[in-house]
């Protein structure tokens, strides 16, 4: 076994300002960030939680009855905290949105609100969430107004995506290959048209009929109005990249004991590795650790006993959903044995499963005790 | 239907006639392996199904314990009685080619233009072509026959988007609506359309006994009924054994167990416990107790939406390909056909 993760030395270290809670759908980032913000805020730090998209009743547990795309402290019955803790829920078309005005003047911004590709852009495409979620956690940072930040990564497929759709949606919006479709429409005459050849020109033929010629005439202004504020754009995406690769920033990367979402962890630690971004440790969430010290066999032996005399129905119940438990903590601890071989110098932590979903405070402090390894 | 407590456990009639399986499901529900065993139960007796993944994850790939997927229909498992299953793995910059190599004759620009990210682009430029292509191969599949005129395919599985995508994913139409009204993509649409639409199609939505994949599901469904797809079978993945006899279930989920009959009955087994492990297995009952009354709930929500049910044991050894065929027997003995 690798060494234990201890989540109090890294919310508690002075030099640690950003935590990004990372890892695929369904593992339960949302509370583990929202957990280790109330644990940090309570042992004294000011801390602000940013989410992605939370579960309503989680959200409301944080006090945040609606979305926000401003930290809002949160005040909730029976939470002093020693330090502070603000939350919020991220935004994207706002924070798109805010980013357009900050970079344009007046009248460009105002265009580029307007162009109907903006609105696909800002809402539909698929790296627009990870960008925002990363320009607002650069936002955050440069306020200086917390010790910590904790983000939560959003709900992609694969962990991965968090770390590449930025640099997808800056390739997307660079403009070049919308100028090469449009460009048949001006009478060509791009440099780029003699490395692609004709192909590119049939290319760009087909393209215009299949998604119109209004979509692509639009998207052609949104680059033209977009290109002036553009190098500022991706010079912003660079430095929140480079934030992410200081030592002030780890990375703790959540998983539940499940092949698939070991596997995407698996992925995640080895990128941070080439990435050269620091790790603090994987949390496997919602195990179920073994409560009493008797085999699986010799339980379901009694049980068996026990059924055949048609005695004691309650003893045979719990007899037989301890050997469940017992047979489901095996695979997982099988599953985490295969992780920690390949990657015997992560830290991990276990989060016990909680027995119903947590909607309150009380629940966020439990899971927090429950990282901390302090029950 | 109202006031059942759980949904009833069949195929209907209705389901058995489609032809195109949509499977989809919250992420974490185990939609793809679901969509697995269905290509294998629905292969069953002689039957040629085929599997289709559209999501580039090689879900299906890593189930069979096989090499990656090409863009390619290649045979993937053998169903008991002599069918089969093949699987393909749909990329929508291949599908894309494709097209682009049917109706523009560009297939050898191909390369280049996938070099240069043109695809990528083109699909990010109209976010619904993406979907638009990945239907339309599955509407082929679908629709493909032999030189006899027979199906080439008695059913295709579409291990499809999660609940919160499908209908975005399934509504074509929508999506068509902002890409160009001529030309050939629009007479492939109108045919995917019509299929997603009739009886020849039924979308089934995996789910868990848990309060958020319980509420994504009925959401799902009220989306897909407002959307004119048609809602087929709630798949219950997962379910575990209640082990607490009805009238201990809400006490115990209290906090109330009665340690001193488990003692006692433990001890008429021939077990002395100490008395940690006699609370832990307290605890551990407690736990499995507040668990049993939330599936209990979870039940009573799904039988109000009123679709038949399959129900899929939990496999605490985990998924390989053994246990792919052990729920494929289960689904056919529920009557999935």
């Amino acid at each position: 076994m690798t060494g234990q993760l201890t989540i109090d030395s890294l919310i508690d270290n002075p030099d640690i300002h950003v935590v990004m809670c990372c890892g695929s759908g369904g593992v339960g980032k949302t509370t583990t960030a929202a957990a280790m913000a109330v644990r940090a805020a309570e042992r004294g730090r000011k801390t602000v939680v940013l989410t992605i998209d939370p579960a309503r009743r989680l959200a409301q547990a944080l006090g945040l009855r609606e979305l926000g795309n401003t930290p809002r402290e949160v005040e909730v019955d029976g939470f002093e905290p020693a330090g502070k803790l603000s939350a919020m829920m991220l935004d994207m078309r706002r924070t798109f949105d805010d980013m357009v005005l900050a970079h344009a003047g007046e009248k460009r911004a105002q265009e580029v609100l307007a162009n109907p590709f903006y609105k696909t852009i800002s809402t539909s495409f698929s790296g627009t969430q990870e960008y925002m979620a990363m320009e607002k956690l650069g936002q955050l940072a440069s306020e200086g107004t917390w010790d910590l930040i904790i983000v939560d990564t959003p709900p992609s497929r694969s962990a991965l995506d968090f770390l590449d759709a930025p640099q997808r949606m800056s390739t997307a919006l660079d403009g070049r290959m919308i100028r090469l479709l449009s460009a048949p429409a001006r009478g060509g005459g791009w440099g780029v048209r003699k490395v692609v050849g004709a192909g590119i020109m049939l290319f760009a033929k087909a393209v215009s009929t299949i998604v119109g010629g209004q979509l692509l005439a639009d998207a052609s202004a949104f680059v033209q109005a977009f290109d002036s504020m553009f190098g500022g754009f991706k010079q912003r995406a660079h430095k929140t990249y480079e934030l992410l690769r200081s030592s002030g920033t780890s990375f703790v990367v959540v998983a539940s004991p499940e092949p698939d979402a070991l596997r995407e962890a698996s992925y995640f630690v080895e990128r941070l590795e080439s990435e050269s971004m620091p790790l603090a440790g994987l949390v496997v969430n919602r195990t179920h650790p073994v409560l009493a010290a008797l085999p699986a066999a010799k339980a379901t032996a009694a049980a068996d006993g026990l059924e055949a005399r048609g005695d004691a129905p309650l003893a045979t119940a719990v007899l037989r959903l301890h050997a469940d438990r017992v047979a489901v903590h095996e695979r997982e601890r099988r599953l985490l044995a295969r992780f920690t071989k390949a990657h015997p110098n992560v830290p991990a932590v276990s989060v016990p499963a909680m027995p119903s979903d947590v909607h309150d405070l009380t629940g966020l402090r439990t899971i927090g005790e429950r990282l901390a390894g302090t029950p | 239907m109202s006031g059942a407590s759980t949904p009833v456990v069949g195929w209907t009639e209705q389901v058995a006639r489609a032809r195109l399986h949509v499977v989809t499901g919250k992420g974490g529900t185990g939609k793809t392996t679901v969509a697995a065993a269905l290509a294998l139960a629905l292969a069953t007796n002689g039957r040629r199904v085929l599997l289709v993944e559209v999501e580039g994850r090689q879900g299906i790939a890593q189930l069979f314990d096989t090499h990656p997927l090409p863009y390619e229909e290649r045979r993937i498992a053998a169903a008991p009685g002599g069918g089969e299953v093949r699987a393909l793995h749909v990329d929508a910059e291949a599908a894309l080619l494709e097209y682009f190599t049917m109706f523009y004759n560009l297939g050898f620009a191909g390369r280049t233009l996938r070099r240069m990210g043109a695809i990528e682009f083109a699909t990010t430029l109209a976010p619904g072509l993406r979907d638009v292509l990945l239907t339309g191969k599955v509407k082929e599949t679908v629709g493909r026959t032999d030189s006899s005129g027979r199906h080439r395919y008695d059913a295709v599985v579409l291990d499809a988007p999660p609940t919160g995508r499908i209908v975005k994913f399934l509504d074509v139409t929508k999506a068509m609506a902002e890409l160009a009204k001529v030309g050939p993509i629009k007479g492939q649409s109108d045919g995917v359309v019509r299929l997603l639409h009739s009886g020849d199609t039924a979308v089934h939505l995996v789910t868990l006994l848990e309060e958020m994949p319980v509420r994504e599901t009925i959401d799902a469904v009220e989306e897909l009924d407002a959307a004119d797809l048609r809602p087929g079978a709630v798949i219950l993945n997962r379910v575990r054994p209640p082990r607490l006899p009805a009238r201990s279930v809400t006490p115990a989920a209290g906090g109330r167990v009665d340690a001193s009959r488990v003692r006692g009955g433990l001890e008429a087994a021939g077990l002395d416990l100490s008395a940690a492990d006699l609370d832990g297995l307290v605890e551990e009952t407690v736990e499995h107790a507040v668990r049993q009354l939330a599936e209990q709930r979870a039940r009573e929500q799904l039988a109000g939406i009123d679709l038949p049910a399959v129900e899929l044991p939990e496999l605490t050894l985990g998924v390989d390909t053994t246990a792919l065929y052990e729920l494929a027997e289960v689904m056919v003995e529920q009557g999935v056909r």
